[in-house]
């Protein structure tokens, strides 16, 4: 793990409050719950039908028909729950989610958010991610502030397919913590080590302190 | 054991499936998979079925087999992933894919199983999802017209079922499976386990037997497992 990835983690967790319901998306956002203490009084949902996960199974005791939303063998912490998709989702779309970790391909000032499609990549899917988006209490955005082509995923606009407009309250980069505040984001905090100047050279839209 | 609805074998559990039925299947990828049922489908003959899975298969098998066999028009899904078979369909364009994000999924196949024929939703608003949908904004907030999505057939897993069929599921077995068979004219449950009737407490049920029509035993698995993630001892 590079040190700029621990500090994204670290970073993201510090978003969780205890008893709360969190949901973490699929990636960088699934290994924000490795960090998260064994009796953390938090409930991580799984789309797929989990209130309540555990960590991965001792080897041995895994179970085919305990998965998440990745399809990885998990475990159920005490206190747990399982249920059915349907709701499952009226807890994600009914605003029962206190808090959604997302990955994302870009973000938007405005808080618009891509996460679904590359335009004339392969086709993956929407899963669960249009529904978290638009019905988790607080959206946190948990990505690389560039692209492995080097462009910026923090933009004026967003340019890939749409997964929910105006959904972002938090982006958490490498570079530091910004919040879409309409036509610019505004810096929380920067990482350690970096400047507001070389954050706005690596932004696609303007940058607040 | 009163027989109820039990069926006797795979043919008798999906007697009646036409060319050209609209068919879910519940599951997670290959995670709670009717795998009796689905092989059993390629063996009763239907083709030009519509197939309403959430992904159609993974690493080429379950459902992904219907693929390869050419027997699936249309896939009503909510993930491609690395579903190699949906992936060629999808680009020679031998089979046309509905992606739906998956809470209007399955909420499309509740409300069919609940009586409800269409229903607003705010997932989708602005994406390609809502393109030649009604949006309407209903208490500040844009939503979708989403319609019922009934089906003639469903598969589902599940871990243990009465000759009435009622059912209890297993951890994340349920998945798609009770609003699917609420969706069915006919909902087939593959049980690992039969026991009489009393022999789920009432309380302890998951999916009453109303919605069930019927009931077949297939006490062993393959259970194959996508990702297997385990820590050391």
């Amino acid at each position: 793990m590079s040190g700029s990835e621990d500090a994204m983690l670290r970073r993201a967790l510090a978003e969780i409050r205890p008893w709360t319901v969190v949901n973490l998306g699929i990636g960088l956002p699934t290994r924000v719950g490795d960090l998260l203490p064994a009796d953390a009084p938090v409930w991580l949902q799984s789309e797929n039908g989990i209130l309540g996960m555990g960590p991965f199974p001792l080897d041995g005791e895994e179970d085919a028909q305990l998965i998440n939303a990745g399809k990885q063998t998990v475990t159920l912490r005490e206190g747990a729950s399982t249920f059915d998709s349907a709701l499952s989702f009226a807890m994600i779309r009914g605003g029962h989610v206190d808090l959604a970790i997302l990955g994302a391909l870009q973000v938007a000032s405005n808080g618009d958010l891509a996460n679904w499609s590359v335009p004339g990549g392969r086709v993956m899917g929407i899963g669960g991610a249009m529904d978290l988006a638009a019905g988790a209490k607080r959206v946190v955005v948990l990505t690389r502030h560039v692209a492995k082509d080097g462009s910026s995923k923090l933009l004026g606009g967003v340019t890939y397919p749409l997964t929910a407009a105006g959904a972002v309250h938090r982006v958490i980069t490498d570079l530091g913590v910004f919040d879409p505040i309409g036509a610019a984001f505004r810096c929380v905090e920067l990482a350690s080590g970096v400047t507001l100047d070389a954050a706005r050279e690596q932004t696609g839209a303007p940058i607040h302190p | 054991m009163s027989r109820g609805k039990r069926v006797d074998d795979v043919a008798s559990a999906l007697e009646g499936l036409e060319d050209g039925a609209v068919v879910g299947v519940s599951g997670f990828g290959l995670s709670s998979n009717p795998e009796a049922l689905i092989a059993g489908v390629l063996d009763a003959g239907a083709r030009d079925l519509t197939l309403v899975s959430n992904n159609a298969g993974a690493m080429g098998l379950g459902l992904a087999t219907w693929l390869q066999a050419g027997i699936v028009a249309r896939v009503i899904c909510t993930y491609v992933g690395s579903n190699h078979d949906l992936q060629r369909a999808l680009s020679t364009g031998s089979v046309s894919v509905e992606l739906v994000p998956q809470g209007t999924f399955v909420e499309r196949l509740r409300a069919a199983g609940a009586g409800i024929p269409a229903f607003y939703t705010p997932t989708g608003v602005g994406t390609v999802v809502a393109e030649g949908k009604e949006v309407r904004t209903i208490a500040g907030r844009a939503c979708l017209l989403e319609h019922a999505l009934p089906l003639d057939f469903a598969l589902v897993r599940v871990h243990r079922a009465d000759p009435f069929g009622n059912v209890r599921f297993w951890r994340t077995q349920a998945n798609f499976a009770p609003a699917m068979a609420m969706a069915a004219r006919v909902a087939v449950a593959e049980a690992e386990q039969i026991v009489p009737l009393g022999g789920i407490d009432a309380d302890d049920v998951h999916l009453p037997g109303a919605f069930v029509q019927r009931v077949l035993h297939v006490p062993t698995h393959a259970d194959v497992i996508e990702h297997r993630i385990v820590r050391p001892r």
